[in-house]
């Protein structure tokens, strides 16, 4: 019995916008995907996948997770070419660069992240700001998760922060929805316009 | 759960096992604590009471297979979930289910082996293990799932299957699948088909257990109901009692196969994309079957003409289903997470007619789109 | 209340069932049986509520003969069927009965496990110090010294006290007998499966066949003879020495205590989940 047969004639070009989360363990970059990807699934309706890998700690060690986003069913579950990376350390940024497509956006911390492989990055103070203005570290997953929402445009941004509610403990959530605020305010003073173009990119760039 | 339904669910794999399990009416579940399958035991020990069943974790899954069968012998749907290390150890009792047709879904989330291997790394290493981990002869339904969707259908599937036929089905899931979020929008309860295994009508007196009907099948009564009756792991005679008659024996067997040849048109499933003028094709399974359909669409917008056959059953091998495939197509790529153990099968079901292509991996790692890809590519015949 | 053994055969033996049984004569597991059957006779437990699980060895035969929904499992594996039958349908009584190799060597994790979870099972375990059924090899009861087909130069290693391995490991109620004391047997099996908790009878039996012969301890009538001199009360064995112990057999009730039971402590489970599950 064939459960499902599709023709030659049914064949479709998927839209997919790919997003990695990298770090280490234990800085809640697992969580952080699992938010956006149910904003982007189950609030906004969109079509999502997120998977990760890590070792057997559950601390320290590196982190890695993905979001993939589509209109259509995704098949291949993890990100093939990345159309925006996050690197909370300086190890992932270094392992993950060449993952990204020509024109997609590197996003670091800035302070975790000093050397930068390219000029077209976007270098923002999540730990800091959740240490110094939110007052606990923990959340500079959410601050970041904040920026990247902004940035990639592929989530309504309430949305993001209802999933957020959703899921973070009890008492926390005034907490996370702050980290979550501050890290939209950072990335809204970015003009993505003025970011040098990759080199590399296949778009036309008159001079 | 109705009002749940209306919204869609951001559910890794092992959730959407519970999910299916649960619609399929599973009310028992024993098993012990494995990486990557924890999920599904820890969910169920939340879900199972508060619908009035029952979870139960055990000293090791030896026990858990024993006692899913001795629930499933009480009367209700049971389960268990392991991985490999574990799934190892279920061997034992998992021949007693096929000997005394008894009704349970095993669920192995595969992982790096052998032995403890790669306990958070993605493998199909387990699949002749599925096919012929317990030791003698007999027939064993195999299905394997890709998706989160997948998940949850083919759970119900399987429990549908176990008791129609009175069989152990194993569902074979891998780390990727396991661990995998997906956004889905789970049917309605009501809308789900589930089947129940048939129960003895006639008086106690002249009910024999392992009769079998006209499809090998016997109506199954449960400890309790007043059909006592003897259930053995010896090979036994129509009332269940031991016998060594050469005749009786041969007949138990093939009444066994009987069930399950009687089946193949309900029981082997596949999904086939783009086999209608496909000149080479893949056949994969579990995860990898993703990997292969972002593969062979990429290829055929290069103009290659490539399909996909997806396995969902795996044993009984679909043959019917593949053979006119190996005749139509001049090469057959089969990727796998293992050195090669659907392409043997593959290639016996061949006897020759196309080129079969193995693509292996046995690092650790997931099967990308890409490398099936430029695979794929690379069997272009020149022209 | 004597019960006549006729009547018994007529109430309790499948009468659709080929016999002889696969016992030797003179073996100790047809006294255990006619107890137990007593014991369910006296109880008026119905024969469709009663389940007998059994494992794999000569003691596993046992269920084949019997008229109850009957359970021959894997070898060692019966404690943990029966935990999927009790659980999955609490009002079956359940007895399981097993040898010494059975429940405590291949089994022995599932006994131990069995014992603390303190289900509401009774386990009856026939200890005759051998494997029988594949030919006298040496099991986890066997004395230090004795002879067996896998220890004829003398057994280097010490027994296991099954009955003291149960009390350690949480069961509600532990006795022992001999099949040489079938009065206090019957009347031991009664209780077992009356108490409410895992209940364990460990039955000192004889197997000539195997342990007897290559011991030089006789016959069938001499080995369970040597019972009588063997076994002294509770009573008196907590006034002995270890040393004055040593080679006797304890017979009576060496544990019974009230504890919570898994089944009943489960239903407490299954009302808080349902109840949370309503909130929500």
């Amino acid at each position: 019995m064939n459960t499902a047969s599709m023709k030659t004639e049914q064949l479709e070009t998927p839209d997919r916008y790919e997003i990695r989360f990298s770090g280490s363990g234990g800085q809640g970059l697992i969580t952080a995907a699992v938010v956006f990807a149910e904003a982007a699934g189950v609030y906004d309706g969109h079509q999502v996948c997120q998977t990760q890998s890590y070792g057997p700690e559950a601390r320290g060690g590196k982190s890695k997770a993905e979001v993939v986003i589509s209109s259509q069913p995704i098949d291949y579950p993890k990100a093939i070419e990345l159309d925006m990376l996050l690197a909370m350390n300086q190890a992932a940024c270094d392992a993950y660069f060449f993952d990204l497509k020509s024109n997609g956006l590197l996003v670091v911390d800035s302070d975790l992240v000093e050397q930068h492989p390219t000029s077209r990055i976007i270098s923002i103070p999540f730990t800091a700001i959740a240490k110094e203005e939110i007052g606990r570290e923990l959340v500079a997953n959410m601050v970041a998760l904040g920026a990247i929402g902004y940035l990639s445009g592929q989530v309504n941004l309430d949305n993001l922060e209802k999933a957020l509610l959703a899921r973070v403990p009890k008492g926390t959530e005034k907490m996370n929805s702050k980290a979550l605020g501050r890290g939209i305010e950072e990335a809204a003073k970015i003009d993505l316009d003025l970011l040098p173009r990759s080199a590399m990119s296949d778009e036309d760039d008159e001079v | 759960m109705s009002e749940q339904n209306k919204k869609p669910l951001l559910l890794q794999g092992n959730e959407a096992i519970v999910h299916g399990a649960l619609v399929a009416g599973c009310r028992f579940f024993a098993g012990y604590p494995i990486t990557p399958a924890s999920e599904i035991a820890e969910m169920l020990s939340v879900e199972l009471p508060a619908v009035g069943g029952t979870f139960i974790q055990m000293e090791d899954e030896i026990a858990g297979m024993g006692a899913i069968v001795g629930a499933s012998l009480a009367g209700t749907k049971a389960m268990t979930a392991t991985s490999g290390p574990g799934f190892s150890l279920i061997q034992e009792n998992l021949g007693y289910a096929c000997v005394a047709e008894v009704p349970c879904v095993i669920v192995n989330v595969m992982r790096g082996g052998p032995s403890t291997g790669l306990p958070t790394s993605p493998a199909q290493g387990d699949v002749q293990m599925a096919r012929w981990g317990t030791h003698g002869d007999h027939p064993i339904v195999v299905l394997a799932v890709s998706t989160v969707m997948d998940s949850f259908t083919i759970t119900v599937k399987a429990f549908n299957i176990a008791e129609k036929y009175r069989v152990p089905v194993i569902i074979l899931s891998d780390e990727v699948v396991a661990h995998t979020r997906e956004a889905v929008q789970l049917p309605d309860a009501k809308e789900v088909k589930v089947l129940n295994r048939i129960r003895p009508s006639v008086p106690p007196d002249w009910y024999k257990p392992y009769e079998g009907d006209a499809r090998g099948v016997s109506p199954m009564a449960s400890f309790g109901d007043g059909y006592r009756h003897h259930v053995t792991g010896l090979i036994h005679d129509e009332m269940g009692y031991p016998t060594q008659n050469p005749q009786e024996v041969e007949k138990f067997h093939k009444r066994l196969s009987r069930k399950i040849t009687h089946g193949f048109s309900e029981i082997q499933m596949t999904n086939s994309y783009y086999m209608d003028d496909a000149e080479l094709f893949v056949i994969a399974y579990g995860s990898v079957a993703r990997s292969a359909l972002r593969a062979v669409q990429d290829a055929r917008k290069n103009g290659v003409k490539v399909g996909l056959l997806q396995l969902i059953t795996l044993f009984p091998f679909p043959r019917r289903t593949i053979t006119p495939l190996l005749k139509q197509c001049k090469a057959v790529l089969v990727p796998e997470m293992n050195s090669g153990q659907i392409s043997r099968e593959v290639q016996r079901v061949n006897q020759g007619r196309c080129t079969v292509v193995k693509h292996n991996r046995i690092d650790g790692k997931f099967i990308t789109s890409w490398e099936l890809y430029h695979r794929i590519n690379k069997m272009i015949p020149p022209a | 209340m004597t019960i006549p053994a006729q009547a018994l055969r007529h109430e309790y033996l499948r009468h659709n069932k080929t016999f002889p049984h696969v016992w030797c004569p003179g073996c100790g597991n047809g006294i255990v049986m006619g107890a137990l059957l007593r014991a369910i006779k006296r109880l008026d437990v119905s024969k469709d509520e009663m389940v007998l699980a059994s494992g794999i060895g000569c003691s596993g035969r046992m269920p084949t003969y019997l008229d109850f929904n009957t359970l021959h499992t894997t070898h060692g594996r019966a404690l943990t069927f029966a935990t999927g039958v009790k659980l999955a349908n609490p009002a079956l009584n359940v007895v399981a009965i097993m040898g010494d190799g059975d429940a405590t060597a291949i089994g022995g994790n599932h006994f131990i496990h069995a014992a603390r979870r303190n289900l509401n099972l009774t386990a009856i375990i026939i200890n005759n110090s051998i494997y029988g059924m594949t030919g006298g090899q040496y099991s986890p009861t066997t004395p230090f010294g004795s002879q067996s087909t896998t220890s004829v130069y003398g057994h280097i290693e010490h027994a296991f006290s099954i009955s003291e391995l149960a009390v350690t490991a949480g069961a509600s109620f532990v006795a022992r007998a001999t099949v040489y004391h079938a009065d206090l047997l019957d009347k031991l099996l009664e209780k077992a499966m009356l108490k409410r908790g895992f209940a364990v009878v460990e039955v000192i039996s004889n197997c000539h066949v195997q342990y007897g012969k290559r011991n030089k301890l006789g016959n069938a009538v001499d080995m369970i003879k040597s019972y009588k001199d063997q076994a002294i009360t509770v009573a008196k064995a907590k006034k002995m020495t270890p040393e004055e112990r040593e080679g006797k057999i304890t017979i009576g009730i060496l544990e019974d205590r009230d504890m919570p039971i898994s089944t009943e402590e489960y239903r407490k489970v299954q009302e808080r989940a349902a109840k949370l599950k309503e909130k929500a």
